[in-house]
C-alpha cells in the first residue's frame, strides 16, 4: 500500500458485468497495468469490503473507474463515496456516462416496474423476512440516473461494453499524465461512418422505402446497412468502436453515444433516420416510418437518463 | 391548475412564408393569443429535434413549428424533412408522456395571415384546457454535491 504506484479502484453500480469483463480482455496487458498500479478496490474481481474503503483517505485513490448506473440508494452511496476517495473519477461505459439500456426503466415509473417485475416478492427498501431473518434492502430510486447526474465526472469512457483498446488507452494516458482536459469522452470526436470499412459505399442522397430489422432479410456484407434499410446508428455515434457490430453485418446501435457537438443523441440520430424516409406527404411518410416498431427503445437505448427530457 | 394559466408556446416558423404570414397578420392589426414565442428560422427543416426537446426541458407548454406547404419549400425540400422528423418525434414524445396537442405542425404561406391567427388561438385554446405540462413518472431529486 506504500509502494508510491498510483492507487486505483473500480466499481460497478446497476450494471451487466460488461464492463469488468473488458478491463479482464486487456488479457496480458492486464499484468502490466497491475505492475504500474495498485488495485486497491474491485469487489468483481477481488475481496475487498466497503470498509476497507471508507478506512482509507480522502482523495488518496489517484483514479476510480466506476460502471453501471445509479438505481438504488446504495449505488448512490457509492458513488459519492468513491468521489470522495478519488482525486480523478472515470464514468466507465454506457450506464454510467448515459444511463444505459436499463435507463429506458425512466419510460414508467417505479410503481408501474414492480407491478411487473417483482409483484408481492421481495421489495426494495421494504423489510421482508426470509428465513427467518430480517432483509432490508437499498431503496429504489423514480428514476435511473448515470453516474454524471450524482456526483461530478472527471472522465467518461464511452461503450457498451467498452473495447480493450478505447480502456487501454485511458489506462495509458492516466498512467503518463497524459489526459486531456476533463469532462472529455476518451473516444474519437467524429462519428462512426468515418471509420466504417463500407464508408465508400453510402449512397450520396439515399432515401429508404422500407426499413427493415436484420432477421427479416439477407444481409448485403458488403454495402452500408443503412442503403439496405437496416436502422445503423452509425451517422449519430461517437466512433472509437471501429464499427465491430458493422464488421460483424450487424448495423450500429449507438452504444458510443453522441459527439462533443450533440446535446441529445435520440433527437439528432432521429434527425437524420427519419429525414431519410421515403414519402412526400403525412400518409406516406407514416406508412414508412410504420415499419420501427419501437423508436424511442430504438434511439434511446443507451442515453435516456442523460437525454435532454430524461424520461 | 393555477389560476389565470397561460400556456408557453415555443414557435419556429420558417423565414420565407409562416414569418411573413405573422408579419401579415401584425400588419394587418389582426388579434390573436399572445401565447407564443416566435424564434424564426430559415426553413422548417432547419428546426433540429433537439430544438424541439430542449423548448419542452425549458419549461416550454407547446412547440409548433411553421413551414411552407408542400412543393412551396424554399429550399425544395426542406418542410418535407421536417414533417418526416415530425412524425417520428411525435410518437417519441408520447412515449415520454408529452400529450399530442403540445407538438404541432403547419403549412402557413405568406399570404395566410389569418391562418397564423386561427393555428394560435386554437393552440392556446387547446393548451389552456391541457393545463401546465406534468412530470409524467416520478420526481427530480436534487442533485447531490459530492462530499
Amino acid at each position: 500500500m506504500t509502494s508510491g504506484k498510483p492507487r486505483v479502484a473500480f466499481y460497478w453500480c446497476a450494471s451487466c458485468g460488461g464492463c469488468e469483463v473488458t478491463v479482464l480482455d486487456l488479457e496480458e496487458k492486464l499484468l502490466d497495468v497491475a505492475a504500474a498500479v495498485d488495485i486497491v478496490f474491485w469487489p468483481a474481481v477481488l475481496d475487498f469490503k466497503k470498509a476497507d474503503i471508507e478506512a482509507m483517505a480522502d482523495r488518496s485513490l489517484t483514479a476510480a473507474f466506476v460502471n453501471g448506473s445509479v438505481r438504488t440508494s446504495e449505488q448512490e452511496e457509492m458513488a459519492l463515496l468513491m468521489r470522495r476517495k478519488a482525486q480523478l473519477l472515470f464514468a466507465f461505459g454506457s450506464c454510467a456516462q448515459l444511463g444505459g439500456v436499463h435507463g429506458l426503466a425512466n419510460l414508467s415509473g417505479k410503481e408501474a416496474l414492480f407491478q411487473t417485475a417483482y409483484w408481492d416478492a421481495v421489495r426494495p427498501r421494504t423489510i421482508s423476512r426470509a428465513d427467518g431473518f430480517l432483509l432490508d434492502l437499498p431503496d429504489f430510486f423514480d428514476r435511473v440516473r448515470a453516474i454524471g447526474q450524482v456526483v461530478e465526472v472527471d472522465y467518461y469512457i464511452p461503450g457498451c461494453p467498452p473495447t480493450s483498446k478505447i480502456v487501454g488507452q485511458a489506462l495509458e494516458a492516466l498512467l503518463a499524465g497524459k489526459l486531456p482536459e476533463r469532462g472529455t469522452v476518451l473516444a474519437p470526436d467524429h462519428a462512426l461512418c468515418d471509420e466504417c470499412p463500407r464508408k465508400e459505399t453510402k449512397p450520396e442522397k439515399l432515401t429508404i422505402k422500407q426499413f427493415r430489422r436484420p432477421h427479416q432479410t439477407p444481409v448485403d456484407d458488403k454495402e452500408c446497412l443503412l442503403a439496405q434499410g437496416l436502422l445503423c446508428l452509425g451517422a449519430a455515434t461517437r466512433a472509437g468502436c471501429e464499427a465491430l457490430c458493422v464488421r460483424a453485418n450487424m448495423p450500429c446501435n449507438g452504444c458510443f453515444g453522441p459527439t462533443s457537438r450533440v446535446s441529445d443523441f435520440g433527437a439528432k440520430a432521429l434527425s437524420g433516420i427519419a429525414s431519410l424516409a421515403a414519402g412526400e406527404n403525412a400518409d406516406e411518410v407514416d406508412r414508412v416510418l410504420a415499419d420501427i416498431a419501437d423508436p424511442t427503445g430504438l434511439l434511446y437505448r443507451y442515453s435516456l437518463p442523460a437525454s435532454l427530457l430524461r424520461g | 391548475m393555477p389560476e389565470n394559466y397561460e400556456p408557453k408556446i415555443v414557435a419556429f416558423f420558417c423565414n420565407w412564408c409562416t414569418y411573413l404570414a405573422a408579419d401579415l397578420a401584425g400588419t394587418s392589426r389582426m388579434k390573436y393569443a399572445p401565447n407564443a414565442r416566435v424564434v424564426r428560422v430559415m426553413c422548417s427543416g432547419r428546426v433540429d429535434p433537439q430544438f424541439v426537446l430542449a423548448a419542452f426541458a425549458h419549461g416550454a407548454d407547446g412547440v409548433l413549428i411553421g413551414g411552407c406547404h408542400p412543393g412551396d419549400c424554399h429550399y425544395q425540400e426542406g418542410n418535407c424533412k421536417a414533417l418526416r422528423r415530425y412524425l417520428m418525434l411525435k410518437r417519441v414524445l408520447k412515449d415520454v408522456g408529452i400529450e399530442e396537442e403540445r407538438f404541432r405542425l403547419e403549412w402557413i404561406s405568406a399570404a395566410e395571415g389569418d391562418r397564423v391567427r386561427a393555428v394560435m388561438n386554437d393552440m392556446a385554446a387547446k393548451l389552456r384546457a391541457l393545463g401546465p405540462r406534468r412530470v409524467v413518472r416520478g420526481t427530480d431529486r436534487p442533485a447531490e454535491v459530492a462530499a
